[in-house]
């Protein structure tokens, strides 16, 4: 590899990096062709096209900020509850309910990541977690504004921008809901790419260092925390908006945990990662479930062993890898 | 209002019990485990089937439930701990959160998911009042059993020559390896202890506690705390933690019932957030 010495060089080695690789094409093309080929399953693919954009939220903080975060559901059901309750008193129009949770999430994440920034990262697992618990202890007691345990009903929901109506017409739900996961997902491809995505890399690698070589760490760390939160604000406003009611499972930590899971099945650090893993997840959930609802537990844990046992040797992941080296422009096979 | 005290420092001292063997691994060692409370259900459970299914005296059933926990996690760590220790944090939770779900289920399949009573002897039910405060004779004994686990744990390690070993493993592994202590060994075996007093915790406190297959997950948030707030370097401050939040809960739940949670968590954050080595670390620790 090469070292790059100029400014010049430096630009084109990060447009060279975020060029699209074919097979991503094909990905993205494969997942369009799904809103009309599989019309059976639109329910299915619309919760994993919602866990894939929950899952790239968390991917922007721990693959690429290296933090690890317990409760990222808190700004999930944040999202939820401030969408439903948008549109009950405002408007039912789900674009703007988006946008709405979207701040509203971002600036939760704002505020809440400078608790996060301190310590270890035991210290921010603690945090975050707490973060979460304490929003979930909110929702369940301000049972006037939220329902509390018997949940948020109710919320209208209007044509997307006034022409494409999405309650109860799965096809079109399921094609709003992939056309904003692409919109994000090609916005945090963008990010991860960019100048500011290289420096989350660096303090993620070392943060000393990081610091040495000019990289404001806690600002980037805000930054980087704040948009992962609106994006799963948004996440959260989507479920919202596709199921008729808002509880609390939104916020709580099999939540937190199950996203965190699919994260680490698809892997981290790369964006794809999330939307396979959600999609596996998602799928098996369906399978296993079936047959052993009340188990499905032991065997998300079973895997949970597995893959943290097994992950840093590949073994099955090892295909995951090396669609990770092309996408990320390394040649190696 | 010292009834509340008196069941808040039982509650405590049963948090501390159990929470006691977390602060040597997740302080000490440096690992991140959270299924801790895994151990004491198992310990709990056993005492359970012991004593309602096969009609074993209570106080026989609690040193069983001691060395039930111990063993298995005796072979948890010998088989599946050993490989996490240098690992990455975010592999170590992954791990362990992983063994939850599997316990939880694994007890949900043999044991059923509702809440189980240990049957206990006549003798310990009830109350009796001392000065105008009722006191629980089940709570005043386990008062009793975790001081002298208290003191005798402090004794080990602050005068045998175990203690010494691991203090010195803790302090410095490397040096400890050097000067020719067998480390690992001495992490298998306070681990096992920690897994057992845990254990021995999720016997006692089956009947406060409330002993149902999720109960790990339900309790890690306030193992942890007892562990990050009161610091791992002594063994007196995860104490006063659990304390603390044993009395700070029981009066919570009975004062401020829709708070009481509340309440708990956002003290642990502000704590994390401006002591991060604990409330009772002494100055500045590694």
């Amino acid at each position: 590899m090469h070292t790059i010495s100029t400014p010049q060089e430096a630009t084109q080695a990060l447009a060279k990096r975020r060029a699209w690789h074919w097979l991503e094409v094909v990905f993205w093309l494969a997942a369009a062709a799904s809103v009309f080929l599989l019309p059976s399953q639109h329910s299915l693919l619309t919760q994993i096209a919602i866990w894939s954009l929950f899952a790239i939220s968390l991917d922007l903080i721990l693959g690429y900020a290296g933090i690890v975060s317990l409760g990222h559901a808190a700004y999930f059901g944040f999202g939820a509850y401030v969408a439903a309750l948008f549109a009950i008193n405002y408007t039912g129009e789900p674009v703007t309910g988006l946008a709405v949770a979207a701040v509203a999430s971002g600036l939760l994440g704002l505020v809440t990541s400078l608790l996060v920034l301190r310590g270890s990262d035991l210290t921010r697992l603690m945090v975050t977690l707490g973060i979460a618990l304490v929003m979930y202890e909110l929702a369940n007691q301000m049972s006037w504004l939220t329902g509390g345990a018997d949940g948020l009903t109710g919320m209208p929901v209007d044509p997307v921008l006034g022409v494409l109506p999405i309650s109860f017409r799965p096809l079109n739900a399921y094609g709003y809901v992939l056309a904003v996961l692409f919109v994000l997902f090609v916005v945090a491809r963008r990010i991860v790419h960019s100048p500011f995505g290289m420096s989350l890399r660096a303090i993620k690698g070392n943060p000393l260092r990081a610091s040495q070589i000019g990289v404001p760490n806690n600002l980037r760390l805000i930054a980087v925390y704040s948009i992962a939160a609106a994006y799963a604000g948004i996440a959260g406003a989507l479920l919202a908006q596709t199921t008729p009611v808002v509880s609390l499972t939104y916020i709580d930590f099999q939540r937190s945990a199950d996203v965190l899971l699919m994260l680490i099945i698809g892997g981290t650090g790369y964006l794809y990662g999330g939307i396979i893993g959600s999609a596996l997840f998602l799928i098996a959930q369906k399978f296993i479930g079936n047959v052993t609802p009340q188990y499905w537990e032991f065997w998300i844990g079973f895997a949970l062993v597995v893959i943290a046992l097994f992950a840093r040797d590949r073994g099955v992941f090892s295909i995951f890898e090396r669609l990770r080296n092309i996408v990320g422009g390394k040649t190696k096979p | 209002m010292l009834t509340i005290l008196f069941d808040g420092i039982a509650y405590g001292m049963l948090l501390f019990v159990i929470s006691c063997g977390l602060a040597v691994t997740l302080g000490l060692m440096n690992f991140v485990n959270l299924a801790h409370g895994a151990f004491a259900i198992l310990g709990g459970y056993c005492a359970y089937a012991l004593v309602n299914l096969y009609g074993v005296p209570f106080f026989a059933s609690l040193p069983v439930a001691f060395l039930f926990a111990a063993m298995i996690g005796l072979l948890a760590e010998r088989t599946l701990y050993v490989h996490f220790y240098n690992r990455s944090h975010l592999e170590q939770v992954l791990f362990t959160i992983g063994l939850v779900f599997m316990v939880s289920a694994l007890v949900d399949y043999f044991m059923g998911s509702q809440q189980r009573f240990i049957n206990l002897p006549p003798y310990l039910q009830g109350r009796f009042d001392f000065f105008g405060i009722g006191i629980g004779k089940y709570r005043l004994l386990i008062i009793f059993i975790c001081a002298l686990i208290l003191l005798v744990l402090q004794l080990i390690l602050g005068h045998t020559r175990f203690g010494s070993r691991l203090r010195a493993a803790v302090d410095d592994q490397r040096v400890a390896r050097g000067l020719g202590i067998n480390v690992n060994w001495v992490f298998a075996l306070t681990f096992a202890v920690g897994c057992g007093l845990a254990g021995l915790g999720g016997a006692l406190g089956a009947e406060i506690l409330s002993l149902e297959p999720h109960f790990p997950l339900k309790f890690m948030i306030y193992f942890l705390i007892v562990v990050s707030v009161g610091g791992t370097s002594s063994i007196t401050g995860p104490f006063l933690a659990s304390i603390l939040l044993g009395i700070g809960d029981v009066a919570g739940k009975y004062y401020a019932p829709r708070y009481g949670g509340f309440v708990i968590y956002t003290i642990m954050i502000v704590v994390l957030v401006l002591r991060p080595q604990g409330l009772f670390a002494r100055g500045q620790s590694k």
